[in-house]
């Protein structure tokens, strides 16, 4: 009967994916016409606390910690979830890092939701107690202190850090032992070398430079993809061709925001099949990757809408939703 | 060599009550678990979840009712046992393996159905009907061995 154990977690989700913003809701949020308005609409739908005047980051802050607690609530087993806590855990690393090399300390630049909160960080790298960190911390931590302080070069420490939390996302996903989580850190990592060859190409990197960037995945090769962005941006969208990433291609080909679009469309894409799952952690992890996307969407047309931009630029980067 | 006719008999009742009792509450649970997600979150769709939660604990009652017919015809309940050969009390056995053990299986699946269709109400509650057909299928099976059962066991000249 292990089967189902995510009978009640997938029920509770499956109630609550009805409160999911839709496209006509985000079409709504668009038609407001001021980011007060589409505040209002949100509040309306049950969105922020209970703050008679509630600011974009406020409201936003909270959603994002009503998703997690309704998947802390839920979840018979929190550690299936690690893939989607590691970039905050080594956001951390990286901060508490150039935090301790350089001496100069900033309170908000760490996130306390996650396994070693921004304090608690600061602490074991203040002490160097790295073996008190968990995974492959201890010797990233390591070599990511040795490169600040012996080469004083910013960018070096953090595609360490990078590099190690995409590896760490890897082998949290084939540790779950649940197909999509997965498939959802592979996927993960495989956009995030993308992204890496696109910006290493337009920015002129070594071949070296990228190969210590990028992480190994199942879905790309690394080899080629790095010669592709050593030939120029068409091969890189050419060897994407070849790949289950073809439409990234295509976006890469129209505008850096359409790809950076496409990333997160093709996440929901692949998740979008959970939401006819009943007994498998799927569609947790669906809801979570949903919430987070809708979160952004909102952010981006809250921002567009506070700014002034017009609604073509706005509707350029807005998410597929997962309802 | 009677007694052990009778000890047949009674474990055919067992047999039908404790498989399909078996099947019905593992059943219930696990669309009960799904039920309890929904009405966390949504405490107005209770009743529409509670119906379909209920829908495997049939197999449960088909069970007892074949259970109950074997022990009346045995002479169980109704005082003095009646006098069975061994071969009457294995024919008496196979009777009740029918819904014993279709009982069992198709509660489990219909749980899981019913689990599933719970889903459809939290999601779609105007398709309640709907939803209710799907674990409602897979009841036919558990009919067709209650039928079979019955027949076999009133069938049998005691």
């Amino acid at each position: 009967m292990s089967n189902t154990k995510y009978t009640y977690a997938v029920a509770r989700i499956r109630a609550l994916e009805t409160s999911l913003l839709d496209d006509a809701a985000v079409e709504q949020l668009m038609g407001c016409g001021s980011a007060g308005q589409a505040l209002q609409l949100l509040a309306d739908r049950g969105w922020g606390g209970s703050s008679a005047e509630p600011d974009m980051e406020s409201v936003l802050k909270c959603e994002e910690e009503k998703t997690w607690q309704v998947i802390r609530d839920v979840a018979p087993d929190m550690s299936v979830f690690d893939v989607l806590l590691y970039p905050r855990l080594y956001h951390n690393l990286k901060a508490a890092v150039k935090a301790v090399c350089t001496g100069v300390k900033h309170p908000h630049i760490f996130y306390d939701d996650c396994p070693v909160p921004g304090k608690e960080m600061m602490r074991i790298v203040e002490s160097k107690e790295f073996s008190r960190l968990p995974g492959n911390m201890p010797r990233t931590a390591r070599e990511a202190m040795d490169i600040l302080l012996h080469t004083g070069d910013g960018q070096l420490c953090d595609i360490c850090v990078d590099r190690a939390a995409l590896e760490a996302a890897a082998e949290a996903g084939k540790r779950s032992g649940e197909r999509i989580i997965e498939e959802y850190a592979d996927t993960t990592v495989a956009i995030a070398d993308i992204k890496i060859a696109v910006r290493a190409q337009k920015t002129g990197k070594s071949a070296e430079f990228m190969r210590s960037a990028m992480a190994e995945c199942s879905s790309l090769n690394v080899g080629q993809l790095i010669s592709a962005a050593l030939a120029g941006a068409d091969e890189i969208a050419q060897y994407l061709q070849e790949t289950s990433y073809a439409g990234g291609a295509e976006a890469l080909r129209t505008s850096p925001s359409a790809f950076e679009r496409w990333c997160d469309n093709r996440m929901i894409e692949i998740l979008k099949p959970q939401k006819y799952e009943t007994f498998s952690v799927g569609p947790l992890l669906g809801y979570l990757i949903a919430r987070e996307n809708e979160i952004k969407t909102v952010r981006i047309i809250l921002t567009g809408k506070k700014n002034g931009f017009p609604d073509d630029a706005i509707r350029e980067r807005i998410r597929e939703m997962y309802v | 060599m009677s007694e052990l006719g009778i000890v047949y008999a009674l474990l055919g009742a067992a047999v039908a009550v404790l498989l399909s009792g078996t099947g019905s509450a593992i059943g219930v649970g696990i669309a009960g678990q799904a039920a309890s997600g929904v009405v966390t979150e949504d405490p107005s769709k209770f009743a529409k979840v509670l119906i379909i939660q209920l829908l495997p604990g049939t197999q449960g009652l088909y069970g007892l009712l074949i259970g109950f017919i074997t022990l009346s015809k045995i002479g169980v309940l109704g005082g003095g046992l009646a006098d069975l050969s061994v071969q009457t009390g294995l024919l008496i056995l196979a009777a009740c393996l029918p819904i014993g053990v279709v009982g069992l299986l198709s509660a489990i699946a219909q749980g899981k159905t019913a689990a599933a269709a719970i889903g459809i109400v939290a999601k779609k509650p105007d398709q309640f009907g709907k939803a209710m057909l799907f674990p409602a299928m897979v009841e036919t099976y558990a009919i067709l061995a209650l039928l079979i059962s019955f027949l076999s066991v009133t069938g049998i000249q005691v």
